[in-house]
């Protein structure tokens, strides 16, 4: 695994080629927009009967980040569920799946968009979290100092190929989706352009963390 | 109507009619009113012999000796403009007899009140295509809208035959013979390989569908186009014959130019304009046009006002251009059907012979159209038996089927039977079709609670949820459009055409590209709309958007290596004698027994050439394998991209030794591990699980923005591949891409043939032939270490031109 380790506001971190965060001096890993529930979600309002495995596959490469890092604390960034009802589509196997990564854990689930009111799954439900001297919410707001922010899924286009990336300036970074069903918003949306100075990097996601500007 | 023993007489105000114009009725047209009792029958007749009249005289007879309210005949055309273009033919006789029919059109295009308007009191005659008819049987109220229809007409069967609307039409008939029964099928076609197959098609359960053949009139006159200038090695488009072509245009009444692609018509259409010194009015027509410009330009031509229409598969079909007397076809026709189909548009005077001129666009299509002229005098038709009926397009059917309201699960099965390509679909293929639409059929139970159809207590399926029907019917048809985004002039509100999104998100602002035969300035994507201004640059960046791609036929492929294989090549000009020869000198000429494969660097890259000339999907099946098989031996394979004729591959390390890549042993094993994760089969899913019903269109008013909501389809392949590996739509699009996109049988047919005979060429540079393989569309990354290392090289370079190489 090649990851790309960077500082933001002086605090060491590490984007993951998986899309997560380490912060290797609190023993925390950061994920933001997981999204479970989604297929469960477009089912209920009439739509396609999608595979219904995204939640087991999101989960699965979410254990492996946690035993890869050994993190001791686990910060899901907001929209975490695609919405308040798909934390009831979660399955008895995936339900005992999350309760066995929280175990021994702190487990902080931040409030997003798609997902504002108190989850029952554990953890701790926040709408915001001071760590390691940086501030982490689900939508980036503007003029922040040290923020970690997700909710946009950004990608970013190179060598034809277009990835999920972390995007980052010297103030604040904003994390891919990591959820399974997912999409993205391109890094020339004009939405990033506003939300990052120049120079900004792109940290594309795949078998290995690639850096690259925007 | 006076029927006879199953024959229609002709009114005698028809005869009246026919003679105060000086015509006759034709032999055909006679036989079809006489046997306008059969309950299915099919006509072949030329373009230009009154093929469709023949079809409406039964109808129109019957209507005038009895007229009758409600709706009679259903007309169905594989286009939108043949629809309309049939009723303004129909409504002359019609109103110039006085006849009491009233006949209407209904297509995508059609407005929402008329629409509805109709549906309440259909007209005696209603044209329509065969996605409408679809979204017609879906409503609650179909059967009494077609409760009293006596015939179905489909016009050029042979077309819509060759996809998955034919079959979703052959579905649709199941279904208004359910709702009428006794309906007459009356099928028109153009020239075919194999009449009694086609009809086999559309009869209904088997019973007889007899085949009435018209007299083929005289054999078409068709010639090469002499130019000064020879074609070009390679490209695409025939610039280099604008002069010859514009002088042919000015000594003929009104010339079709055909394009195989849309992007070529484009480039072409600019040209020609730029060098058209004497105004001559010249139109183009392509499927990426605004409706708007496609409109004026088919008035135009109708009217006559019109020299020369540049054009491509849109025109295809029978519309009634009146007055074509030329029609030229610019690039190799690769099908020789579709060429003698094309050139029947020209000189529609029964029995006056058609005339046509090709126009290789470079110098192996050259080769190509020199093939198929001799096949063509030969009267040698080309031409894939089909498979079974497609179960996705069974999915959609049992999903329209669900919105027309509750249905029993057994009559649908019976329903679906008597449908000829479906007369073999098993029960139990049947029955997961179903579990697929009701609950998605996973080996994991899911969406108990979510269910899109649900059983009742009394055995029939309903819909979940009844709002599940507008959303099933916005995803009618089995038209694989690539996303689309609309063109539009900046400030001004007109849709310039369409271009593929994959297209417009290459563009950056100042790019400019050929669009409606103007050239037009990127300025920005505003709500999934390509913002544009007018540009008066002079050369454009290419318009890469596709047009329909054709694949040579098999019997073409042979007549070509069978070509090569000559001393001298007499038949061809001079150039392109030369051209060949030369290859022969640097390399060799592929042959039937031998394999050909030429190395040479490009662009610092290492490009190896494979001649199979096996077909366009087949040397994309090999590219694949092959690809795979250097990824694991440390080549560092890129891309590639597959013609008819044979596969380029591009690395960064130089193949030294084909032999061992080209080695059948477990070529088929390699295949089902390595199909399953590449891009061919993703793409054939996506197709699959689109129709089917998984996945929505990207229809403009689910899009608003392009963000978040919408995810790759690849990722639902990628789930199943791995959860669910044999689940309905792994199955079905294994057996679509095996049968159509991976077509392994023409593979190893060549491999037989060539038996490992390999002869290898290094080259110092691309060879004659391997020419225009560089500038082929279409090209298929590959995602392997060799991507990674140019991937994390690329970036590297960035961050350290950005002077961020520390961060």
């Amino acid at each position: 695994m090649t990851v790309h380790a960077f500082t933001l506001c002086d605090t060491a971190l590490r984007a993951l080629p998986s899309g997560a965060l380490h912060i290797p001096g609190e023993a925390a890993l950061c994920v933001s927009d997981l999204h479970l529930g989604k297929s469960d979600r477009i089912a209920r309002r009439g739509g396609g009967l999608l595979p219904p495995y995204e939640a087991r596959e999101t989960l699965a490469r979410l254990e492996a980040d946690i035993l890869a890092t050994d993190a001791r604390q686990v910060i899901c960034l907001g929209d975490s569920f695609d919405d308040l009802a798909s934390q009831d589509s979660l399955g008895e196997a995936e339900r005992l799946w999350l309760a066995r990564l929280q175990a021994g854990r702190r487990w902080i689930w931040i409030e997003g968009n798609h997902d504002p009111g108190p989850v029952e799954l554990g953890g701790s439900h926040l709408a915001e979290l001071h760590l390691a001297g940086l501030i982490f919410r689900h939508i980036a707001v503007a003029g922040a100092i040290g923020e970690v922010s997700g909710h946009y899924h950004p990608k970013h286009r190179l060598g034809g190929t277009a990835r999920a990336a972390f995007l980052y300036d010297r103030s604040r970074l904003i994390l891919p989706a990591y959820g399974t069903y997912t999409g993205g918003l391109s890094s020339t949306d004009p939405i990033f352009a506003e939300l990052l100075k120049r120079p900004a990097i792109a940290v594309l996601t795949g078998t290995r963390a690639i850096p690259t500007p925007v | 109507m006076r029927q006879l023993g199953g024959m229609t007489t002709l009114p005698s105000a028809f005869s009246d009619w026919f003679a105060a114009r000086g015509w006759q009725v034709h032999p055909h047209q006679r036989e079809m009113l006489d046997r306008a009792g059969e309950p299915a029958l099919m006509l072949i007749a030329p373009t230009g012999g009154g093929k469709t009249l023949a079809g409406f005289l039964p109808t129109l007879a019957e209507l005038a000796t009895e007229p009758r309210e409600g709706l009679h005949t259903l007309y169905i055309s594989p286009l939108k403009a043949l629809a309309s273009d049939i009723r303004r033919n129909l409504l002359v006789p019609i109103s110039e007899m006085g006849l009491p029919i009233r006949v209407e059109d209904r297509t995508g295009d059609t407005s929402a009140t008329r629409k509805k308007r109709q549906r309440v009191d259909p007209p005696h005659i209603l044209l329509t295509t065969p996605e409408s008819l679809a979204l017609l049987t879906s409503y609650e109220d179909a059967p009494r809208m077609f409760a009293g229809l006596s015939r179905v007409i489909i016009d050029e069967i042979h077309a819509l035959a060759e996809s998955k609307r034919g079959d979703q039409l052959m579905l649709g008939l199941s279904r208004l013979e359910a709702m009428a029964p006794g309906l007459r099928r009356v099928g028109l076609s153009a020239t075919v390989e194999d009449p009694p197959a086609l009809a086999a098609l559309m009869a209904r359960g088997g019973a007889p569908c007899p085949v009435l053949q018209a007299d083929p009139g005289p054999d078409p006159d068709i010639a090469m186009l002499r130019t000064e200038a020879p074609p070009p090695w390679s490209g695409g488009g025939g610039r280099y014959a604008i002069e010859e072509i514009l002088a042919e245009v000015k000594r003929h009444r009104t010339t079709l130019i055909f394009h195989n692609t849309r992007a070529q018509a484009e480039i072409f259409f600019h040209h020609l304009w730029l060098a058209n010194t004497d105004d001559l009015p010249i139109g183009i027509h392509h499927g990426s046009l605004s409706r708007e410009q496609r409109d004026a330009v088919e008035k135009a031509m109708t009217e006559g006002q019109l020299r020369a229409v540049v054009c491509t598969g849109s025109l295809d079909l029978g519309i009634d251009w009146g007055d074509v007397d030329l029609v030229i076809q610019v690039g190799a026709p690769k099908n020789v059907k579709r060429l003698i189909q094309r050139i029947g548009r020209a000189n529609h005077r029964y029995n006056a012979p058609s005339k046509a001129l090709l126009v290789p666009a470079n110098r192996f299509e050259l080769v190509e159209c020199v093939a198929a002229l001799e096949a063509a005098k030969a009267h040698d038709l080309d031409g894939d038996p089909r498979g079974a009926g497609p179960l996705d397009v069974l999915c959609q059917h049992i999903l329209i089927r669900a919105c027309a309201g509750p249905f029993d699960e057994g009559e649908l099965f019976q329903e679906v039977r008597s449908v000829g390509a479906y007369a073999g679909l098993s029960r139990a293929a049947f029955d997961d079709c179903l579990e697929f639409c009701a609950t998605g059929g996973y080996a994991l139970r899911a969406y108990d609670r979510w269910q899109r159809l649900i059983k009742r207590p009394d055995g029939l399926w309903q819909l979940r949820d009844p709002r599940a029907a507008q959303r099933i019917r916005m995803n009618i048809g089995t038209i694989q459009d690539t996303d689309t985004l609309k063109v539009r002039l900046r400030g001004a509100g007109k849709p310039l055409g369409e271009v593929e999104e994959s297209f417009a998100a290459t563009l950056s602002t100042g790019d400019t590209f050929l669009i409606g035969g103007q050239i037009v300035r990127y300025e920005g994507l505003k709500e999934m709309t390509v913002e544009v201004s007018r540009s008066a640059a002079k050369k454009p960046r290419v318009a890469v958007f596709q047009g329909t791609k054709f694949s040579t036929s098999t019997q073409l492929s042979s007549r070509i290596l069978r070509m090569f294989g000559q001393e001298t090549w007499p038949a061809l000009p001079d150039h392109t004698a030369a051209w060949l020869a030369l290859q022969r000198e640097v390399s060799h000429l592929p042959s039937h027994d031998r394999v050909l494969v030429e190395s040479f660097p490009h662009d610092g890259l290492a490009h190896t050439c494979f001649y199979g000339f096996a077909g366009r999907n087949a040397q994309q099946t090999l590219g694949l394998l092959l690809t795979r098989r250097m990824e694991t031996a440390g080549l560092n394979p890129l891309g590639f991209v597959a013609t008819d004729y044979a596969t380029l591959i591009w690395g960064l390390n130089e193949v030294q030794e084909p032999a061992p890549l080209l080695h059948d042993k477990g070529l088929r094993e390699g295949l089902d591990d390595w199909l399953k994760g590449n891009a061919v089969m993703k793409r054939t899913f996506r197709g699959a699980a689109t129709i089917a019903g998984l996945i929505e269109r990207n229809l403009p008013q689910t899009r608003k923005s392009g963000r978040q909501a919408t995810f790759s389809s690849d990722i639902l392949h990628d789930m199943l591949r791995k959860y669910d590996p044999d689940h309905l739509l792994m199955r079905i699009t294994e057996a679509e891409a095996m049968r159509g996109l991976v077509d392994f049988g023409r593979i190893e047919e060549f491999l037989a043939r060539t038996e490992r005979r390999i002869d290898h060429v290094r080259l110092e540079r691309v060879s004659p032939l391997a020419a225009p393989m560089l500038l082929e569309v279409g090209k298929v990354p590959i995602v392997g270490e060799g991507r990674e290392r140019l991937v994390a090289q690329e970036a590297a370079t960035l961050m350290a031109e950005a002077g961020l190489g520390d961060l």
